[in-house]
């Protein structure tokens, strides 16, 4: 292993082709915190992000107008802003009114810190997307549908829980698909509040090294990676949920 | 409110239906007994499926009354679940759970309505899959399924909640003509087993055969209803005469 990462450096002396996070420890060590830290965020901001769309869609049915006015208010302000604004709305304005706690070192911090507010904005974010897209897989399903449901004495809850949603979601696939990869690539936000992603490492690589070309190769290269995995399991999902002779 | 199966089972008084400006019941009376067999015939658009909708409460009345064993369906309290239980109904395109298969949709409703074990529900089921001559479909999803057989399967699910009353809503309108006879042969069975039975239907000789009491409707209300031999044979009202005249 030590002799592949040694063939960079050579590779760097020969050709001037810079890859200090292939030879060099301390910028392997920050360039694969990044790379962990982007999965970590993403698979949280995905997962909060379909639940929020999977409740959100329940509670726009909700025989409560007030209900169904907060969860469209919340769509429109969420969609209808920059994620970007909305993150630093988040950090700095939302941020600075809660209260902060001793770090133990007789200093004082935020509650909550960089990566909580992204995965928290980016939850939001993308939920506002997700509610949409499961209401349009939940119009989908024939009423009728629901109405045998109903006649065999289902609640409300029930006929989402186990008839409404199930069919939804393996129509809304391709769209949540969709959106849920838009979500990877804006985790890359999250460099804007200095969380250590991939994207705020890569920029401490370079700054350090002067090989922004590389670095801008490697990251395109690294997302696209990330993202095709995303996808890749996202389609074998699919896949998998297909119902004999249901569809088409 | 006390009610013994002398009462009838389904009483019907005075019903009032309308959908915005369009008067579906302009005043309906009919009582069912324990055990009775009962067809409700009459051209398109004359208020039939509503009215047995309404029964089961998939559609309020305006005015009337309607008792389910002396339980008041027209009620802005109605516990539904126990009016559910009650009461099973099929219909005329199935609505059979498609992402379950044929098992699953007759033991869903047991388990999760009912509260009732796994193990007992399963061997109900598997009775009720035998019962509507469907035995070795029970893995099979209702998209691989004929309409026929799908109906039975409708048929087996609404049997498994226990119901007291059954109503069928055109159940064979919607099915190839060979696989008509074998719905009708299952739904026979069961108004022999002495099944309460309520079916809206155009199978005129079915009707003939298996109902003990026949309504004819027309534009929202009843025109002339009588035993089989009495409404078939000695029709006095001109619009029923037209009407058997044209599908006789």
């Amino acid at each position: 292993m030590e002799s592949f990462f040694d063939w960079f450096r050579i590779l760097y002396d020969n050709t001037g082709i810079n890859l200090p996070f292939l030879y060099d420890s301390y910028d392997r060590a920050r360039m694969w915190n990044g790379f962990l830290m982007t999965i970590k965020l993403s698979v949280v901001a995905l997962f909060f992000s379909v639940i929020i769309g999977i409740i959100g869609a329940w509670l726009q049915n909700s025989p409560l107008k007030w209900t169904r006015r907060i969860v469209n208010g919340y769509i429109q302000i969420f969609r209808n802003t920059p994620p970007l604004v909305q993150l630093y709305f988040f950090y700095f304005a939302i941020g600075a009114l809660l209260p902060k706690v001793s770090n133990g070192y007789g200093g004082e911090v935020p509650i909550l810190g960089g990566f909580a507010w992204a995965a928290i904005s980016l939850s939001f974010f993308a939920g506002a997307f997700n509610v949409e897209i499961f209401r349009s897989g939940m119009e989908a399903v024939p009423k009728s549908m629901t109405e045998a449901a109903e006649a065999l004495g289902f609640s409300r809850l029930q006929i989402y829980k186990d008839i409404t949603l199930p069919l939804a979601f393996r129509v809304v696939l391709p769209a949540l698909n969709n959106n849920l990869v838009n979500l990877v690539k804006t985790t890359t936000l999250a460099y804007a509040i200095a969380v250590p992603e991939m994207l705020y490492e890569s920029n401490q690589i370079w700054s350090d090294n002067v090989n922004v070309t590389e670095m801008m190769i490697f990251l395109l290269l690294a997302y696209f990676f990330l993202v095709g995995v995303l996808v890749w399991g996202m389609n074998r999902w699919e896949r998998s949920l297909k119902i004999p002779g249901f569809g088409t | 409110m006390n009610w013994d199966d002398s009462m009838p089972m389904v009483s019907i008084k005075d019903v009032h239906k309308a959908f915005g400006d369009l008067e579906v019941l302009k005043g309906v009376s009919m009582d069912i007994k324990k055990g009775e067999v009962v067809c409700i015939i009459g051209p398109s658009g004359s208020g039939k499926s509503t009215l047995i909708r309404c029964i089961n409460a998939l559609n309020d009345i305006q005015q009337g009354s309607i008792l389910v064993e002396g339980q008041e369906v027209n009620d802005p309290h109605l516990n539904k679940l126990e009016l559910r239980k009650k009461v099973g109904m099929v219909f005329q395109q199935y609505n059979l759970f498609p992402h379950k298969t044929a098992l699953e949709n007759v033991m869903m409703a047991p388990i999760r309505v009912l509260k009732q074990s796994k193990a007992e529900v399963e061997k109900t089921a598997r009775a009720l899959i035998k019962k509507v001559r469907l035995d070795g479909k029970e893995d099979s999803y209702p998209g691989e399924l004929s309409g026929g057989q799908q109906q039975r399967v409708a048929i087996a699910r609404s049997l498994a909640m226990n119901p007291d009353v059954m109503l069928f809503d055109e159940v064979t309108a919607a099915l190839d003509p060979e696989t008509v006879g074998e719905v009708l042969l299952t739904i026979k069975d069961l108004a022999e087993e002495g099944m309460t039975c309520i079916l809206v239907t155009h199978e005129m000789n079915f009707a003939r055969e298996v109902a003990d009491h026949i309504y004819f409707t027309d534009r929202g209300v009843i025109v002339e209803h009588g035993s089989p031999t009495t409404f078939f044979d000695e029709a006095k009202d001109p619009r029923t005469k037209e009407f058997l005249s044209q599908i006789l």
